[in-house]
């Protein structure tokens, strides 16, 4: 399976620059996903190396052979649309098969194929259908279908699930992460919601304003997030921040702002005085927060409860500590009063900190 | 009356203005017409004063040569211009749906003949086509080519030539409108699928452009079916019969051969034919509908 490189990846609009110089390495049988708000440039990064957008400046190397100038048809890749693009007058079978029909397969080797894809994603009922006929789910499948029909090396994904409901969409997330185990691919999936990234991608990269933030594994972006930026975006409710200084007292640091007072741990200590800045924002997940009345006053926060979100197994409670709001995840046994200020213990251990100024973490 | 009757006919109340000058500006006239082709009627005479003689005017019509060679006529016009012109603007169509300099100011070019008066445009191709002063002979003199005798010999393919001057736009704008409504994305997966330009339009393009290109189709060749003035103004029908298409052998009966009661008797044969052309229109937008119907039910069903 070829391994896809982008060099100093560059895309403007007439004098507007929308990617700025975008180095990434995609490495054999790899489900990479590329991951970040809407206009951060992820999109076009994909449709550039399908071929869709030209590249204004930089190179895209499939198997280190550079393929900027050619058509998307000379790439060898297979792309799944967000809005499905299935070719409305052609049946199941038909779409299915166009790739391998344009390319003068013989028939026999074509209606296996179809069979066998159509196997795949569940569709062998359906092959006279047109896409009219058929359901949002359906349709998506049909996408998938003629994508893997195609034997090509790379599979492009943009955002294939938006356009799903809910339900559906966690369906069909589930049997995408099982074709992804069965056929052999190098894909690249695009989306702008964090659970799909997370559940979906061996490697993660994270974009926004035209630049990757950080890449890596879900669970090394999860726990040791590059800047602020990449710390909000994954992670469902997201991280809090709270803004805050540096103070030693006694030989031991703390982070100090309105209304906590938190003592660091040695080895954050020891990486914050290195770095030299006092403004901090602090960074604590809300599942990092737990309700013990008994924890010590530097190690944790004093919250005014104001709702409590019941989601099933688990509450999210929106509280104030100072101006800002923290949000606490917790299990919805806990018996908990509204209007009450209480204490929550913060998991000391998995505090982030960023440099107030650059974002960045410490 | 009660309430309920009231309100039953409110709507038919509301309606009745606009049925009341339909009526007088559709029915009416129509009606007229009906009743005089039965009738041997001239321009002299009121309609109550004119004979009426059944079904002769058209039994006349049916076994006179001269009126099959002008329905001959008229469908070979209407054949050759719907289909040059379709073949012309649709080809135009897709060469020009793209994004490059100027592009807007080519499409309104494109589309300039159509909005030229008829009599203008006859005017225009007569004196281009003049056998001596005629800018066509002049530019074949010019090379060494002999003359030709394009309003003579050549009248109907000369006239058929204007018509596809003055309404190729029509049918291009009408692609070009299909064609940048067409998903996006479908073309993009075609051209990832590997179909080249050529293969895009044949195998997605056209299919999809399809049901516009129909209703098209079918508009123009009823216009054509009716086009009088641009082949009054260059032929008036001749030489001989050649170019006499029936709209032109309508109003000539009534005017110079002073037949009433038979031009309206033609005209109901035209009448007729274009209403089964429009029949034939109705029934492909019912059937295009029914089928959508059908797709959306069982669309339902499934999810």
């Amino acid at each position: 399976m070829p391994a896809i490189r982008l060099d100093r990846l560059v895309k403007r609009y007439g004098d507007v620059e929308v990617l700025h110089g975008i180095e990434l390495e995609m490495a054999d049988n790899e489900f990479t996903v590329l991951v970040g708000p809407s206009g951060c440039g992820k999109s076009t990064t994909l449709r550039m190396i399908a071929g869709l957008e030209d590249v204004s400046d930089g190179e895209i190397y499939i198997d280190d052979q550079p393929v900027k100038h050619l058509e998307p048809k000379d790439r060898n890749l297979a792309m799944v649309f967000q809005d499905y693009a299935l070719y409305p007058h052609m049946n199941v079978a038909q779409n299915i098969s166009f790739a391998l029909r344009l390319a003068k397969r013989p028939k026999a080797e074509i209606d296996a194929k179809v069979r066998e894809v159509a196997g795949l994603v569940g569709l062998t009922d359906f092959l006279e259908r047109k896409p009219g006929a058929l359901s949002g789910g359906q349709r998506q499948r049909v996408a998938m279908a003629r994508a893997l029909a195609k034997d090509s090396g790379i599979f492009l994904f943009d955002e294939p699930l938006s356009n799903l409901d809910a339900k559906l969409r966690g369906q069909m997330r589930a049997e995408l992460a099982l074709m992804s185990q069965q056929v052999e691919k190098n894909m690249i999936y695009v989306t702008h919601d964090q659970i799909e990234a997370m559940t979906l991608a061996d490697r993660i990269v994270v974009m926004h304003g035209g630049y990757i933030q950080q890449q890596g594994t879900p669970e090394e972006l999860f726990k040791r997030p590059a800047n602020k930026f990449v710390a909000g975006f994954l992670g469902m409710p997201p991280m809090n921040f709270l803004d805050g200084d540096i103070v030693e007292e006694s030989g031991a640091a703390f982070v100090a702002g309105d209304g906590f007072k938190l003592r660091l741990p040695e080895a954050k200590a020891a990486a914050a005085k290195a770095h030299g800045a006092r403004a901090v924002t602090l960074g604590l997940r809300p599942s990092d927060l737990s309700y013990a009345e008994d924890a010590p006053a530097d190690a944790a926060l004093e919250l005014h409860v104001q709702v409590s979100e019941y989601v099933g197994a688990q509450s999210v409670l929106l509280c104030q500590c100072g101006a800002s709001t923290v949000t606490v995840e917790m299990n919805s046994e806990t018996p908990m009063a509204m209007g009450e200020t209480l204490t929550f213990a913060a998991n000391p251990d998995r505090i982030h900190l960023f440099d107030r100024q650059t974002e960045a973490a410490i | 009356m009660s309430i309920a009757r009231v309100n039953r006919l409110s709507p038919y109340m509301f309606m009745a203005p606009a049925m009341v000058i339909m009526a007088i500006a559709l029915l009416y006239p129509l009606g007229y017409m009906i009743w005089g082709s039965f009738r041997d009627w001239n321009p002299s005479q009121s309609i109550g004063e004119a004979e009426f003689v059944g079904l002769k005017n058209y039994i006349t019509l049916w076994n006179d040569p001269n009126f099959r060679e002008s329905i001959g006529v008229t469908l070979r016009f209407a054949f050759f211009v719907v289909s040059i012109e379709m073949v012309l603007g649709v080809g135009l169509a897709l060469l020009l749906d793209r994004d490059i300099r100027g592009m807007s100011v080519l499409r309104t070019m494109f589309i300039l003949p159509m909005m030229i008066a008829p009599v203008v445009v006859g005017l225009m191709w007569r004196y281009m086509y003049h056998p001596t002063i005629g800018t066509f002979n002049r530019f074949l003199e010019s090379i060494g080519l002999p003359k030709v005798d394009w309003l003579g010999d050549y009248a109907l393919t000369s006239i058929i030539i204007a018509d596809i001057w003055q309404w190729t736009p029509f049918i291009f704008i009408l692609s070009l409108a299909a064609l940048q409504s067409l998903p996006r994305s479908a073309l993009e997966a075609a051209r990832i699928d590997g179909a080249t330009p050529w293969q895009q339009i044949w195998h997605i393009k056209l299919p999809l452009m399809m049901p516009v290109l129909i209703v098209t189709g079918l508009l123009r060749l009823i216009d054509a079916f009716k086009v009088l003035e641009v082949i009054l103004v260059m032929t008036n029908g001749g030489p001989g019969l050649s170019t006499e298409i029936l709209a032109l052998r309508i109003s000539r009966t009534a005017t110079e051969f002073r037949e009433l009661g038979v031009a309206a008797a033609m005209s109901n044969y035209l009448l007729i034919l274009l209403l089964l052309l429009t029949v034939a229109m109705f029934a492909f937008t019912r059937i295009q509908e029914a089928r959508a119907a059908r797709v959306r039910a069982a669309a339902e069903e499934a999810s």
